[in-house]
């Protein structure tokens, strides 16, 4: 007994108090900047694996991105990636970085309903489909649970079922093995509710988006109500996130 | 065969050989070959795979000696105008009845005698597109007094896809199947599409996010071995950091997680707050948490400097500290001994039998560790002894985490403590020109066990087979070994203490 009260003060407070203004230090890559500086932009094109990057005027696609910093270690003078880790954004054209811009991403409050925020201001339950995640996002998920991140303070939870649930986050470039049981999960959800895409390979299908077993019909006939770059997103990106858009 | 003919050639871990060189056996020497070799207890098969190739099906098989650092390779070839049939060698060797089944989903080749050519992972490129992965017919014991638990593929909890279906006689499972596939993303083809370098290291990134190092270290050697570039000493030894750092954080989270199946929060919580401390360092070493961008091929973007060597140093020894204080506490608790002891048991035997490897394997008494048997640089130049355990129990898995994470951090102790971290190992490579008509095979002990990754060239030096194997695919069997005659209620804490991979699995 006594070694465990020990333990427990020898550790002390260990949440983040203020999750909302929390900094995250470098080499951390978040949202990128491009300069007004000239380069080859063809060669700037190319260099992205994932085909994120598109010419004149030279734009950063976060949707595609997976946040390599491969581009801002062969043009350290055009590309910056700082160390803003608020990317979650409800509009996917947010999620384009224009040259010369250095704008926070945002939520547009304007576009969420009233009864989004009046109905899970307080309480918002998820539920977690991994539709062929790596389990990186998974574990960052995970991880806004814990001790240091202490997500629950905010009443958002990941629930078991989707009955008890008021949205789902998908991970993962969505699988045609997979494609039936989110749907079966997304119905199974009473409305109002939310369609969350977590991470690269879910928003955009990442470095898989080309792959034949993928099947992301589902996109076609739902609207994602927020999009969480990153590979895998920190769990602040994701928490906040989710606070812009319910609260 | 004549008779002045090897049955095999010999390589060692990541050495790349000219194909030709590989024999070509027929089919019943292969299968004595084969037999013979897994017949001694210290080799195992470590992939057998096919592809085509010209007029038909070239199939390779690999196996490693736990204690000579040899791997023997040998191949047969199985022409399209022959009837796609083969006897299955899995009544000889348990163990290789996953690879069969692999071959036959992927290109229909019957192994007459195979016990059961169950499905792997209903991949978009099986030969058979009218098995669907949501019809699949589980396995069924005909009974009034039985009944079936389905569970999956979306589970209660933030996990991987993946169905579990029990068969029970009241609270007692008498059998449990696994199913997989929900996760597959054509990881393999798509290594083969993708054109760059930069792409395909990706595409490794991604196998099984929660082994990145692992898998992008495994791929990695690979191409460096194929492209025949010699790498810097420091840079190898640089990955070993990673690898084990990687180990430490995965094995306190899951010591974490099984806390947390037993209702014991004050480890629950302590656990994960120790491994946001070593991945936290991971983020101050390459940015990412997970190790995303650390490891690329020929050099890395982020070297590790005396700097962060001092600093490593400094969250090791508060680390270790409080988790030496707080596992001595743990593991001796009567509550956590009275659910793990004695639970969910696999013999040595079975562990053998089923191919078992890496932690799986250690915790039922069999000494398999890449790292030991099969060293990269890094662990040649500073020795790692394997921690193996005798008794093959939930229990067995929660203590071998715990001597793993000490054994680690005394060991990455020596490595920063010798290591004068000056050389810049220099920016990695953006292109490669490969070897023509090559294949290699590349062995690294991730923290769950023997990653796999096998690659061959045509005669231009274009990749045209890659094959990934997590030791997953052989482990998976030990969980359902473990359940049989068990109460379902120990199904959590069972399924916890393997944390077996479900997308390194599907790929």
């Amino acid at each position: 007994m006594l070694q465990e009260i020990k333990i427990i003060k020898h550790n002390g407070k260990q949440f983040i108090p203020d999750l909302r203004n929390a900094t995250l230090a470098a080499p951390f890559r978040g949202r990128p900047v491009i300069g007004p500086e000239k380069v080859d932009e063809t060669e700037l094109v190319n260099c992205c694996p994932l085909m994120a990057i598109s010419a004149s005027p030279v734009k950063i696609n976060l949707a595609k991105c997976n946040f390599c910093g491969e581009c801002a270690l062969r043009f350290p003078d055009k590309i910056k990636f700082t160390r803003d880790h608020r990317l979650a954004t409800n509009k996917i054209e947010n999620l384009i970085i224009l040259e010369g811009e250095d704008r926070p991403i945002k939520v547009d409050q304007k576009s969420i309903s009233k009864k989004i925020k009046s109905t899970f201001g307080r309480s918002l339950k998820l539920r977690q489909v991994s539709a062929g995640g790596d389990n990186s996002c998974e574990m960052e998920l995970n991880a806004c649970g814990n001790a240091n991140f202490d997500m629950g303070r905010y009443g958002i939870e990941f629930v078991a079922s989707p009955r008890h649930a008021d949205g789902v986050l998908v991970t993962g470039p969505i699988t045609e093995n997979m494609a039936e049981a989110l749907q079966i999960t997304y119905d199974a959800i009473p409305s109002p509710k939310l369609f969350i895409l977590c991470g690269v390979d879910a928003i955009s299908g990442g470095i898989f988006a080309n792959s034949a077993a993928l099947n992301r019909s589902i996109l076609n006939a739902v609207k994602a109500d927020l999009f969480i770059p990153g590979n895998p997103p920190h769990p602040l990106t994701i928490i906040n996130g989710l606070l812009d858009l319910i609260k | 065969m004549n008779s002045k003919d090897k049955a095999y050639y010999t390589v060692k871990n990541n050495q790349s050989v000219d194909i030709k060189k590989i024999p070509v056996l027929h089919y019943s020497d292969f299968s004595t070959t084969i037999v013979k070799l897994l017949d001694n207890t210290d080799n195992h098969c470590v992939t057998y795979f096919a592809f085509y190739q010209n007029e038909g099906l070239k199939f390779i098989a690999a196996v490693a000696n736990d204690s000579s650092h040899q791997i023997y390779i040998f191949s047969h070839f199985l022409l399209k105008s022959e009837k796609q049939e083969l006897e299955s060698l899995t009544t000889k060797v348990t163990a290789l009845h996953i690879f069969e089944r692999e071959i036959h989903e992927n290109f229909s080749v019957y192994f007459s005698g195979h016990p059961w050519l169950k499905p792997v992972r209903f991949a978009h490129n099986r030969a058979n597109k009218n098995l669907k992965i949501n019809d699949y017919p589980f396995y069924k014991i005909e009974s009034e007094e039985l009944h079936e638990v389905g569970v999956g593929p979306v589970h209660a909890g933030i996990i991987e896809p993946g169905h579990f279906r029990f068969i029970c006689n009241g609270e007692e499972v008498l059998h449990l199947e696994i199913q997989h596939g929900w996760q597959h993303r054509g990881v393999e083809q798509t290594m083969l599409d993708k054109s760059t370098l930069l792409q395909r290291t990706m595409v490794s990134e991604s196998i099984a996010g929660d082994t990145t190092i692992g898998h992008s270290t495994a791929f990695a050697n690979l191409m460096e071995s194929l492209a025949g570039i010699k790498t810097n000493p420091q840079l190898e030894v640089e990955r070993a950091v990673a690898l084990e750092l990687e180990r430490i954080a995965v094995h306190t989270a899951d010591i974490s997680a099984l806390c947390t199946d037993v209702a014991y929060s004050l480890g629950a919580n302590i656990f994960g707050i120790l491994r946001t401390a070593i991945i936290n360092f991971t983020q101050s070493w390459c940015g990412n948490r997970i190790g995303k961008g650390l490891i690329r091929v020929g050099g890395t973007n982020h070297p590790f400097n005396n700097e962060l060597r001092n600093k490593l140093l400094k969250v090791l020894a508060e680390y270790e500290e409080q988790f030496i204080r707080l596992a001595h506490l743990t593991f001796k608790l009567p509550s956590i001994e009275n659910r793990f002891d004695e639970i969910g048991t696999v013999t040595q035997q079975q562990a053998m039998k089923i191919g078992a490897v890496g932690m799986v394997a250690r915790m039922a008494n069999v000494n398999r560790d890449i790292r030991n048997s099969h060293p990269t640089y890094g662990f040649q130049k500073y020795i790692y002894q394997p921690v193996v355990l005798p008794k093959g129990d939930v229990f067995s898995r929660f203590l071998l985490r715990r001597k793993e994470i000490r054994q680690s951090i005394a060991w990455l102790r020596d490595v920063l403590n010798a290591e004068d971290l000056i050389i810049d190992s220099g920016a990695p490579k953006t292109q490669l020109n490969l070897k023509p008509s090559a294949f290699c095979i590349s062995l690294t002990e991730g923290w769950r066990g023997e990653i796999c990754h096998a690659a061959v060239t045509d005669e231009n030096g274009n990749l045209i087979h890659y094959k990934i194997k997590d030791p997953s695919m052989h482990n998976w069997k030990a969980l359902e070994l473990s359940l049989r005659n068990l109460e379902i209620s120990d199904f959590p804490i069972n399924n916890k203490s393997y944390d077996l991979s479900y997308c390194g699995f599907d790929l």
